[in-house]
């Protein structure tokens, strides 16, 4: 019984619509019924239309996040680690991080026109901030108690970060992948929306030209399944790295 | 047949005992910026000694042991352990108020961090093994930290410390966060092991009472300063509530307290 209760309130808002745009009650070239997006996408995934541009998307994403989160995870570890480095661009770096990266739009298409390199840095520099301050929060907040035993106990520099050092910051790290992830769907989003030639945002932004609103709902289904798919993994992740952790093991 | 000898009859396991190490002091003093925490110690301890150091907080009690446990330098005077001045790490151990251990490994890894030297995972799982069934907490090798109570944190750590098999062991309070019970019964395991194993131990505390039950000599420590060095000279296992124990305890409380 607890299982099928969260899906209860899903099905009943399927259902109304469904029966809505049936009854003409939602009016088709503002909604489409379930069953029309559902045949869109048996259309698109036929043609393999679908499956091209979820792929072009996914490898956007994903390089996009290799790149800006490699750089947030190693500049937060340094930055973490040794004053020094943090003195020499901390401040820097927050004060980027201030400009909204999605400002950045029109300079990049001038940079880099629509090619992928345009959508590639933006959801790299989007994906950098959350990585970067997590980390590095999650090297400050270990257990200095921790280090000192370590130290006593004759652990090499090595052995110590990692054993002690990285995954003490874990936690925290995964904080900022969850966020970064979140941030680089958005980012994508807005930039294959605004200018791309393919993607799940140039296929919504070409079914509206054609006004075919099923194909546009379709999309947008589409980058929220994604957007779980994501959220899914970094949790299953997080139940695997932290299982020592009673507040992660639990859930 | 009486239930105690049937108790000893465990399997037979090979003790592994050390030499104990010495240990030499020769005006040590210590400053941290313009404050002087340590005022030139002069101590020798013998090897196998049990030594307890007692003292108000901020008397310079845990520096000291610090010192020794090589975490810090003295700012004047020396350090020898084994008539080493240096490089003596290896041979002592510490342990900790809490316990320190990492929560993200498991207790056998937790108890082979104590192995620098360990040859292969093998080994380091059966000595761990081993160290675990001294402390009494064999077959607990998979547990989480977290699912430990605060006793068997403290006696992971104390196998932790055990492991290598440590000349010197030093102790920071280690029994402070436990409750009554837990400490006589921690108090009693620590004295085992001692007697078996034949390790040089330094505990600093400021339970006076856990001083006289476990110590060979007990050091009042005041103002960065041996203030009193009495020899306790009772036979083991020493009984609670002990007239002459209560004789020296009292004496050294009333030098705690004249200030």
């Amino acid at each position: 019984m607890k299982r099928i209760l969260p899906w209860l309130v899903p099905i009943a808002i399927l259902s109304a619509w469904q029966v809505g745009s049936t009854l003409g009650v939602i009016q088709a070239n503002v909604l489409p019924a379930p069953s029309a997006v559902a045949e869109a996408f048996w259309r698109v995934a036929r043609s393999g239309e679908l499956w091209t541009n979820i792929e072009v998307s996914a490898w956007r994403a994903l390089v996009g996040f290799a790149i800006g989160g490699g750089i947030g995870f190693t500049l937060g570890m340094l930055n973490g680690l040794s004053s020094l480095s943090e003195t020499l661009t901390d401040s820097t770096l927050q004060m980027v991080r201030n400009i909204p990266h999605l400002a950045l739009i029109p300079l990049v298409i001038l940079w880099f026109g629509i090619d992928e390199e345009a959508k590639i840095f933006l959801v790299a520099l989007g994906v950098f901030f959350p990585i970067y301050v997590n980390t590095q929060h999650g090297v400050r907040s270990v257990d200095p108690h921790l280090l000192e035993m370590g130290r006593a106990y004759g652990m090499s520099r090595t052995a110590l970060f990692l054993r002690v050092v990285l995954p003490g910051a874990l936690p925290s790290i995964f904080v900022g992948l969850r966020y970064g992830l979140g941030i680089m769907w958005l980012t994508l989003i807005v930039a294959e929306t605004i200018s791309a030639s393919s993607g799940i945002g140039f296929m919504a932004m070409n079914a509206r030209e054609f006004m075919m609103v099923d194909v546009v709902v379709l999309s947008i289904l589409v980058y929220a399944a994604l957007g779980k798919l994501a959220d899914s993994t970094a949790r299953l992740l997080e139940r695997t790295c932290l299982a020592w952790n009673p507040v992660y093991a639990k859930v | 047949m009486n239930m105690e000898v049937l108790d000893r009859v465990v399997t037979p396991e090979p003790r592994i005992s050390v030499i104990g190490a010495s240990v030499k002091l020769q005006g040590v003093t210590k400053d941290f910026g313009d404050h002087r925490v340590l005022r030139g110690i002069d101590l020798t301890i013998e090897p196998g000694q049990f030594v307890a150091v007692v003292g108000r907080s901020g008397c310079g009690k845990s520096t000291l042991l610090r010192l020794v446990a090589g975490l810090d330098t003295p700012t004047q005077g020396s350090i020898a352990v084994d008539h080493q001045a240096s490089g003596w790490r290896d041979m002592a151990r510490l342990m900790f108020q809490e316990s320190r251990l990492l929560p993200w490994q498991r207790v056998a890894a937790n108890v082979a961090v104590g192995l620098t030297h360990a040859p292969n995972r093998q080994e380091r799982r059966e000595q761990a093994a081993n160290a675990l069934r001294e402390v009494g907490l064999a077959g607990r090798e998979h547990a989480w930290p977290s699912v430990l109570s605060g006793g068997q944190k403290q006696r992971v750590a104390l196998a932790r410390a055990l492991v290598s098999h440590p000349r010197l062991l030093l102790l920071d309070e280690p029994l402070g966060a436990l409750d009554a019970l837990t400490r006589i019964e921690m108090q009693e395991l620590i004295e085992r092991v001692w007697q078996e194993k034949g390790f040089t131990a330094v505990v600093v505390t400021h339970d006076v009472s856990e001083a006289v039950a476990l110590a060979d000599r007990i050091l009042m420590l005041d103002d960065g300063a041996v203030r009193l060095d009495v020899a306790v000279d009772l036979p083991r296992p020493r009984r609670r509530g002990d007239r002459e124990a209560a004789a020296i305890e009292g004496r050294i409380l009333q030098q705690l307290l004249q200030r």
